[in-house]
C-alpha cells in the first residue's frame, strides 16, 4: 500500500529500538503493516539492532540453560511449529492487525461514547502518566478544536479523510506530530473520519469550551 | 564462539560474511529437520550475547535468563517463519527478543498488548518496497555504527541498549528532545543510506 504520510526517522529509530512508548508503539506498528516504505525503513533499523546484539557483552548462561530449553520445547508448553501461513485470530480483517487486535470485535461495532457534537471515542488505553491510546469516529465536515501537545501525538487514519495544516490524510496515512505542531483537522465530506490516536500527553486545546469538555472526554 | 570445525562443514558461497551463512543455514535445519546440533550451536552463540543484551536494559540476571530462554524456544518454534530476503538470522532473532522483552514489561504493567510486531510474518506480502538485504548486512551496520558522529552514537546506543525514550535521553544529556530526534535522524540516514546500497 502507498501512503502520503510516514513516520518521523526519529520514530522509526525508538520503534526499532524498542524504546518508543506502547502507546506510541502500536500506532506506529499499525503504520508500519499499511506502509511498505516504512516497513523497509524499520527493517533497516532493526538491523542496528542486530549489529549492537553482536557486540554487546555477552554474560554466561546458567550451565543447564540450553538442557531446559529442551526440556520445555519437549514438555508441556510444547508449541506445534508456526509456519508463515498461520493466521491468528483477527476479529477485523479490514484493519491492519496490530490496530485489529485492540477491537473485541469488527471496528463497526464499536460501542462509540459521544465526546461532543460530531464526535465518538473510544478509549483503548489511559494511563498515569498522561499518556492515552483512543479511536476517534468524526462527522464528514466536522472541525476539530484547534490544538497542540505537550509530547508527541501520533494519528493513524483507518477510515474516511481529513485535512490540515499539513495537508490530506487518507486511510493509512499517519501523523507524527511534536510538541511544536498545532493543528486543527477538518473532516472531508462523504463518510465518516475514524483514527488511531496516540498521545504522550494530553491535549492543549485552545477555545473555552473544548478546554471545558476535556476533563470528560478524557484526553 | 562457534567451532572452525563447523563453519567448515557449510557451504559457503562467494566468502561473505561467512557468520551469516552459517546461521542461516544453521537456522534452516532446525526449520526443516527439528535439528537439535544445529539449534544448540545457535544457542551457544546467541544465548550469552542476548543476556547481556537484556541485563544491559535493565533486567536482572533471573529475569534475562528466562527471557533468553523464552526467546530461544520461540527461535525454535518459529524458524520455518524465517525469511532470508529480509534480513540476517541476527536481525530476527534481535526482533524476536525485543518483542518478548516489551511483551512481558507489557504484561506486568497495567495492559497487556500481544506481540504487535506478529503482522511481519502473518501478512507475507511480496512487498516491492521490501529491503532484500545481502549477508553482508551485519557487518556494514557495525562499521557505519562506528564511524558515526559521538553525539548521534550516544542517541542510537541510548535507545536500542539502554531502553530510554527520547524524552528521557533528552533529561540525561540535558538537551532538547528536539535535538535527540535530530540526532536519530541524521543517525538513521547515514545508518539507512549504507543498508540501501546493499540492496
Amino acid at each position: 500500500m502507498n501512503t502520503a504520510f510516514h513516520l518521523d526517522d526519529a520514530t522509526v529509530v525508538a520503534y526499532a529500538g524498542g524504546s518508543l512508548s506502547n502507546c506510541l508503539s502500536v500506532v506506529a506498528a499499525g503504520h508500519v503493516a499499511m506502509c511498505d516504505h516504512c516497513r523497509a525503513k524499520v527493517r533497516r533499523a532493526e538491523a542496528v539492532g542486530a549489529a549492537l546484539l553482536e557486540t554487546s557483552d555477552a554474560q554466561p548462561m546458567k550451565p543447564d540453560a540450553l538442557s531446559a530449553v529442551f526440556e520445555r520445547i519437549d514438555g508441556s508448553d510444547w508449541v506445534q511449529p508456526m509456519t508463515r501461513s498461520d493466521a491468528s485470530d483477527d476479529p477485523d480483517p479490514s484493519l491492519p492487525l496490530p490496530v485489529s487486535r485492540l477491537l473485541d470485535h469488527k471496528l463497526d461495532d464499536v460501542r462509540w461514547k459521544t465526546a461532543g457534537p460530531g464526535v465518538g471515542i473510544h478509549v483503548i488505553e489511559k494511563n498515569d502518566d498522561g499518556s492515552s491510546l483512543y479511536m476517534l469516529k468524526v462527522r464528514p465536515g466536522h472541525k476539530l478544536p484547534d490544538h497542540g501537545h505537550d509530547g508527541q501525538e501520533m494519528t493513524l487514519i483507518l477510515r474516511g479523510a481529513y485535512r490540515d495544516e499539513i495537508g490530506r490524510f487518507a486511510p493509512g496515512d499517519v501523523a507524527d506530530l511534536d510538541e511544536y505542531i498545532e493543528h486543527q483537522p477538518v473532516i472531508e465530506d462523504g463518510e465518516d473520519c475514524i483514527c488511531l490516536i496516540a498521545t504522550e500527553a494530553p491535549a492543549r486545546f485552545k477555545g473555552l469550551v473544548p478546554r471545558l469538555l476535556q476533563p470528560i472526554v478524557g484526553i | 564462539m562457534i567451532a572452525p570445525a563447523v563453519t567448515d562443514g557449510i557451504r559457503r558461497q562467494t566468502g561473505k560474511n561467512p557468520q551469516a551463512e552459517l546461521f542461516a543455514q544453521l537456522l534452516n535445519d532446525v526449520a526443516e529437520r527439528r535439528d537439535r546440533h544445529a539449534f544448540a550451536q545457535l544457542f551457544e552463540h546467541f544465548g550469552p550475547r542476548l543476556k547481556g543484551f537484556m541485563m544491559r536494559k535493565g533486567a536482572n540476571a533471573e529475569l534475562a535468563e528466562d527471557l533468553v530462554q523464552d526467546a530461544m524456544i520461540a527461535v525454535w518454534n518459529k524458524a520455518g517463519m524465517f525469511s532470508p530476503g529480509k534480513g540476517s538470522v541476527t536481525t530476527w532473532i534481535y526482533t524476536i527478543a525485543r518483542n518478548l522483552r516489551i511483551d512481558r514489561l507489557r504484561r506486568e504493567g497495567s495492559r497487556y498488548f500481544t506481540d504487535i510486531d506478529d503482522y511481519e510474518e502473518a501478512s507475507d506480502d511480496p512487498a516491492s518496497d521490501d529491503v532484500v538485504i545481502g549477508k553482508q548486512q551485519d557487518v556494514a551496520v557495525t562499521e557505519a555504527l562506528d564511524v558515526l558522529p559521538d553525539d548521534q552514537r550516544e542517541v542510537i546506543v541510548m535507545a536500542f541498549m539502554d531502553d530510554m525514550t527520547q524524552s528521557e535521553i533528552a533529561e540525561k544529556l540535558d538537551v532538547p528532545l528536539g535535538t535527540v530526534k535530530s540526532r536519530m535522524r541524521l543517525a538513521y540516514r547515514k545508518m539507512g543510506s549504507v543498508l540501501e546500497d546493499l540492496r
